[in-house]
């Protein structure tokens, strides 16, 4: 399976960099969005799968079960995603506004900015 | 030392931090009250001048960066006893001068604390027993001269005369950096007291060449030498202070110290001798030549300075006993009457208003104290009995003539003299006799703050060499003993005898006065090669500044596009190609055999993922990509479900509804956009996308198989229970182990939230365009009332982890 989830990761990947190149502020926050779920699984991937248990210790139990998922790459995998959710929000705010104020989807229209 | 070494120079920065409030407190008067310290110092460093001449040498050691062999280790012979008075005292006339020269300046103060870092900097200079130790505090000379030279910071010829002389001096330090290192690392210490006992060790070292070329380049630049030399007379933009202390009397000696201080370490090969007497030959001619040429004071004294320093570069380069005492004499000689000459160009200017010899004239009747001061000064200049620059002159006339190739150094020599005398009268005299003309200021004797300096530098210079209770001749033999690394004795004295050396001295007078009167017709003569000046070095640092800025702007342009793909581009592609070259030459990729314990709905999962994933790259429509986008996040969810993740699954599901919402209800009304890209781009970009996905891909296989360390979740596995009282991992980690991340997280959502609210709040003010402002109100009414829901959720989105 970690083959098969290689595979996707890359193509969810090569999908988001394919996006956030286009000339598209829309289609570079859709970018971003694939980019995150690549990197979750990636870490998800690294730390090892494991179809066994979730890391919760049984009540009879004062430790946790050898055979279950690994919680470490859970918690960071769980943060990344609320703190990749509240960039999105802040992005898509931000590009309603520069839609509103500019009227274009495209970021070479901006007149203000660093070019 | 009763006063340790570390705490004199400490005392120099200290006093430069106070100087302007000090300023601020005492108007007027605080040149004089600041003046007490330099003063003192050279009280205290005159105390033990007698010790050193009968041949002491005190150090003293504090560590400082052991790790790295850097210690505050300082030492005090008769070379650094001789500096340390000229740069003690000279400071402290300097800084009475100038609280009169710059009288109600506003920056006044700055100009003092400058001055004072300078002062401190050029001690720890020429106390630094370390090499690094001394290379940092010629770095901090540098860089004080280049806050005093741009002190006059509105005025752009004097930023970049400071501009240029921080790259030609920071230039050449960097390479006198390397060169110590390489000396350091050849002798195998960084203490010079150890260096310089290994002269025979060092000069077969095959790092000698390469140390020995760094170094003079170091010293060259510092010292003003050619090809180098044309930052000295741009930096003439600086407050006459500033030229008579650091560019005159103190800091473009440190050069010349230098090549005294490691002569017995360095000296006496060929290769020294061939590069350090050219070098020193050529810019003692060109440098007096130069000086005829020119019309303004400041620069005549530049450039004769620059000649000086020549002179005293060619006698080091020359070496033996007869030489190092003559460069020692000289060196105190050209110090005393040169900085006297510096400050009276500055009370001309200061009282006429002008600097120009062309229109001072008859100055004695309304300045008498100014003009006997540089009367004297210029006599000892022009080499006149029984002043001290005769002195030093006759001497280095004696190593002349007695150094190998004695008829060419010797004919330069005099050639030189004979201009520098000419410029001597010029500047000193020619000022003050003749007929009085009228100048842009009305005449009048300057206040004692602008003559104290000239008449006290003038004096010493008179008597210096008659008057023994001044012990001239002990300190000057101890410098000439730590220069040549043995004993030696000099005796001043003003006759020798009717030696050739008396004659030569005779001839540069007489030539001194034949040129002076033939000036005007030699002007004439150097304004006819004046062309010749824009082959000169200093068009080459003109063109090296320019091929940098060039180049700056050339790259800028190549990579700072200021489109956002392009810098992506750059990024991916140096990414790729850094990380895949590494995993190509050192990852062993494992060829995946293990397909058992897959099922189908992993497979079917997959293979939904990839092609939701293509619908969301494909779709022609917005909503149509934004549904596909919602298939990948739930699918990505239900692989956390398959592989014992509940929570993150769960909160996959409701971040997941949550984007799709926030996506609808910003781009539900925007109408569709064309594809601008044209299908080159597309192809290329493709491509450049491919290749990341395969790289993430062989990354995510090898890191699969590769496991440096032990997991650290068995600790968490462990101590979960028993420590943090939770069954859950996942949530302890969260909220205890790792319970600061979470407030970090926390934080991020909170920006992220107040600007939403702000961005969602703010009302863009009165546009210009009206197309646009007719979309817009178009725009406004629907969205932006619904889209104010969207903070809420996401509000509430806090509390899931």
């Amino acid at each position: 399976m970690a083959t098969l989830l290689a595979i996707l990761i890359g193509v969810l990947y090569a999908a988001g960099v394919y996006l956030m190149l286009r000339r598209s502020l829309f289609k570079l926050i859709l970018g971003l969005v694939l980019l995150a779920h690549g990197a979750n699984l990636l870490i998800f991937t690294a730390g090892g799968l494991t179809r066994a248990q979730p890391p919760i210790i049984p009540p009879d139990a004062t430790a946790l079960p050898v055979s279950s998922a690994d919680p470490l790459t859970q918690a960071l995998i769980l943060t990344a995603i609320v703190i990749g959710f509240s960039v999105l929000a802040f992005a898509l705010v931000l590009f309603h506004r520069v839609y509103q104020t500019s009227g274009s989807d495209d970021p070479d229209e901006l007149k203000v900015g660093d070019r | 030392m009763a006063v340790g070494m570390l705490t004199a120079i400490l005392s120099g920065f200290v006093l430069a931090i106070l100087a302007p409030g000090l300023n601020r407190m005492v108007r007027g008067g605080a040149g004089w009250l600041l003046a007490l310290l330099p003063l003192g110092l050279a009280i205290s460093f005159a105390s033990h001048a007698p010790l050193i001449a009968s041949g002491n040498v005190f150090s003293e050691s504090n560590p400082w960066v052991p790790a790295l062999g850097v210690d505050l280790s300082f030492r005090l012979d008769g070379l650094s006893m001789l500096l340390s008075l000229l740069i003690t005292g000279v400071g402290a006339l300097i800084l009475v001068y100038a609280g009169g020269y710059l009288a109600g300046h506003p920056q006044l103060g700055r100009l003092y604390a400058f001055l004072l870092m300078f002062m401190g900097s050029m001690l720890g200079l020429v106390l630094a027993d370390n090499i690094l130790l001394l290379f940092v505090f010629w770095e901090l000379t540098s860089i004080s001269s280049y806050l005093l030279i741009g002190f006059d910071h509105e005025r752009a010829a004097a930023r970049s005369a400071a501009l240029q002389a921080l790259l030609v001096t920071a230039g050449g330090g960097l390479a006198l950096m390397a060169g110590l290192l390489l000396l350091g690392q050849a002798g195998g210490s960084l203490e010079l007291s150890t260096l310089l006992l290994q002269a025979d060790y060092l000069h077969s070292h095959p790092l000698y060449l390469p140390s020995l070329v760094l170094i003079l380049i170091g010293a060259f630049t510092k010292s003003a030498q050619f090809p180098f030399h044309f930052w000295l007379p741009s930096a003439m933009e600086a407050p006459t202070p500033v030229s008579a202390y650091l560019h005159s009397a103190t800091m473009v000696k440190a050069g010349i110290y230098l090549l005294a201080r490691l002569s017995p370490a360095l000296g006496g090969t060929d290769a020294w001798f061939l590069s350090v007497t050219t070098v020193g030959g050529v810019t003692m001619l060109l440098g007096a030549w130069l000086a005829l040429t020119q019309s303004d004071l400041k620069r005549i004294l530049a450039y004769s300075t620059v000649s000086a320093l020549g002179t005293l570069t060619l006698l080091l380069g020359l070496g033996g006993t007869l030489a190092v005492q003559a460069a020692m004499a000289f060196l105190v000689g050209h110090a005393l009457y040169k900085g006297a000459l510096f400050l009276v160009a500055g009370t001309l200017d200061h009282q006429t208003g002008s600097r120009d010899v062309d229109r001072l004239s008859g100055l004695f009747r309304a300045m008498p104290i100014t003009a006997l001061a540089a009367g004297i000064a210029a006599l000892s200049m022009a080499g006149i009995a029984p002043l001290f620059g005769f002195l030093s002159k006759e001497l280095s006339y004696e190593a002349a003539l007695r150094a190998p190739a004695a008829a060419w150094i010797t004919a330069a020599a005099v050639t030189a003299n004979i201009l520098l005398a000419a410029a001597a009268f010029i500047v000193g005299i020619r000022p003050f006799v003749g007929k009085a003309v009228p100048t842009p200021k009305p005449a009048r004797e300057a206040p004692p703050s602008l003559w104290l300096g000239s008449v006290v530098l003038a004096s010493l210079g008179a008597v210096m060499g008659l008057w023994p209770a001044l012990g001239t001749d002990g300190l000057l033999s101890a410098a000439g003993t730590a220069v040549l690394g043995e004993t030696v004795s000099i005796h001043l004295s003003l006759w020798h005898g009717l030696t050739l050396a008396l004659a030569l001295s005779a001839v540069t007078l007489i030539g001194g006065v034949i040129v002076y009167v033939s000036r005007g017709l030699l002007r004439r003569l150097a304004s006819r090669w004046e062309s010749l000046g824009q082959f000169g070095p200093a068009r080459w640092y003109e063109l090296v500044l320019l091929g940098l800025n060039g180049l700056a702007g050339g790259q800028t342009r190549l990579l700072q596009s200021g489109y956002l793909r392009y810098y992506l581009m750059i990024v991916l592609v140096a990414t790729v190609g850094l990380a895949g070259a590494t995993l190509a030459t050192r990852g062993h990729l494992v060829k995946p055999t293990d397909w058992s314990g897959l099922h189908f709905y992993d497979v079917g999962l997959v293979v939904l993922i990839l092609m939701a994933t293509m619908g969301t790259v494909l779709a022609r429509t917005r909503l149509a990509a934004i549904a596909a986008l919602g298939v990948v996040g739930y699918s990505v969810a239900l692989v956390f479900v398959l592989f014992g993740a509940p929570d993150v699954a769960m909160t996959q599901f409701l971040i997941e509804t949550l984007t799709v919402i926030l996506f609808v209800l910003v781009f539900y009304h925007l109408p569709e956009t064309p594809a601008l890209s044209s299908s080159l781009a597309r192809g290329r970009d493709a491509v450049i996308a491919a290749t990341v996905g395969v790289l993430m891909t062989a990354f995510v296989l090898i890191a699969t198989v590769v496991q440096y360390q032990p997991p650290i979740s068995e600790y968490f596995a462990e101590h979960g229970l028993p420590d943090a009282h939770g069954r859950n991992l996942v949530n302890v980690i969260l909220v205890d182990f790792r319970g600061l991340d979470t407030l970090g997280e926390i934080t991020v959502l909170a920006a992220a939230g107040i600007g939403v609210y702000a961005l969602l709040k703010l009302r863009v003010g009165k546009q210009r365009g009206t197309a646009s402002a007719a979309r817009r109100s178009e725009l406004a009414g629907g969205v932006d009332d619904a889209s104010l829901p969207i903070a809420n959720p996401m509000r509430k989105e806090g509390d899931v982890p």
